[in-house]
């Protein structure tokens, strides 16, 4: 199974640590076994989208009516809500816990996801967004907890990158 | 019909709902009626306040929200008919003023100048309740009906391309994002 499950279940424990009841999500591939988990649990929502843009309004409302929430996307889906980033969550100063599975970057074998695996790190720069690359499993726990409190106190969008190390298992080859 | 003449109609059940605006001519027609702090003007963000509203309305479900959207807005967005009508929060009243135009900047005619239809889509969509006004006596009833029947509703009101007097709010946007979720904050929870 190349999709880790128990990376997933590190990262669900991590959000549930970190008090989340709203799940927005646009599912692909590697996000499988841990929207399954959040699927699962009576205490959490999941919300999927038709685009990842929906999800950063879906965050601005979930915080407006103090809810935790967590929005969960592939790069390509954080470069399609760039837009909203900037002229809802920045403009009106709204955390924003984004959580990216980082595409297309070291070790990747499909040749489609490595555009988007080169710019995501330069545009999350470019908008100021500050971001922590996750690769160990076991850090998921503290890591997210630490991008929830930054995004509170800097009323801000914060995101997390999942990286193949902690969402995939390559087979032997 | 005005748009201001069906937000007139409809402003006091407004005061009494959570509120999400679209950008330009609706944000300042409501504002001229009277600023409430559980209004929020969302001035960006084309196609969202929808989804605003939705992240709301899940998350406050004995709360009644109203999201005032627009033609040229919902068309940057239609996906979000789909998202509403999968979790179709009952507490959840979308209403979209269709004047067929951007009017806010300058009066290019949107897509259903020439025929496509929103509320059309909607329905097909799955939104549960949908309705459509075109007169203010037509749209208060049909905005009473949604709100008794307390099932998710997409109202798509046709309206003349008419300009405001002017778009200024006198509300800077962090000081309405701050009001307003202090305003939400000091709703009693139920848990």
């Amino acid at each position: 199974m190349p999709v880790s499950l128990a990376g997933a279940r590190r990262v669900y424990a991590a959000l549930k640590a970190c008090g989340i009841k709203l799940v927005s999500t646009l599912p692909e591939t590697w996000l499988v076994p841990l929207l399954h988990l959040i699927e699962a649990d009576q205490e959490m929502r999941l919300v999927q989208v038709a685009r990842e843009e929906e999800s950063i309004g879906i965050a601005a409302g979930a915080y407006f009516a103090g809810v935790p929430s967590v929005h969960v996307m592939q790069n390509h889906g954080f470069l399609a809500a760039i837009n909203p980033l900037v002229s809802l969550a920045m403009l009106y100063k709204i955390p924003v816990l984004l959580l990216i599975s980082y595409r297309g970057h070291w070790g990747e074998r499909d040749p489609w996801q490595t555009q988007g695996g080169l710019v995501t790190e330069p545009v999350l720069r470019a908008l100021t967004i500050p971001y922590y690359c996750l690769r160990r499993e076991d850090d998921a726990a503290r890591r997210l907890k630490e991008a929830q409190a930054l995004a509170l106190s800097a009323l801000q969008p914060v995101a997390v990158l999942l990286t193949r190390e902690v969402l995939w298992e390559d087979e032997e080859s | 019909m005005l748009r201001a003449d069906a937000l007139r109609e409809i402003y006091p059940e407004l005061e009494r709902c959570i509120v999400v605006t679209i950008m330009g001519a609706v944000a300042a027609e409501l504002y001229a009626l009277g600023h409430r702090p559980n209004f929020f003007y969302m001035e960006h963000s084309m196609g969202l306040a929808s989804s605003v509203g939705l992240g709301l309305a899940l998350s406050l479900p004995e709360q009644q929200v109203i999201v005032l959207d627009g033609d040229g807005s919902l068309l940057m967005n239609l996906g979000t008919l789909t998202t509403l009508a999968r979790y179709r929060p009952s507490n959840l009243l979308h209403i979209v003023f269709d004047n067929e135009s951007l009017v806010s900047v300058g009066g290019f005619p949107t897509a259903t100048a020439s025929g496509s239809d929103l509320a059309a889509m909607a329905r097909a969509a799955g939104i549960p309740l949908v309705m459509k006004a075109e007169t203010p006596v037509q749209f208060s009833t049909a905005v009473t009906q949604a709100l008794t029947r307390r099932v998710m509703t997409t109202l798509v009101t046709k309206v003349e391309a008419s300009s405001p007097v002017s778009y200024r709010l006198d509300l800077d946007l962090l000081e309405n994002r701050f009001q307003f979720k202090r305003y939400l904050d000091s709703l009693p929870h139920p848990s």
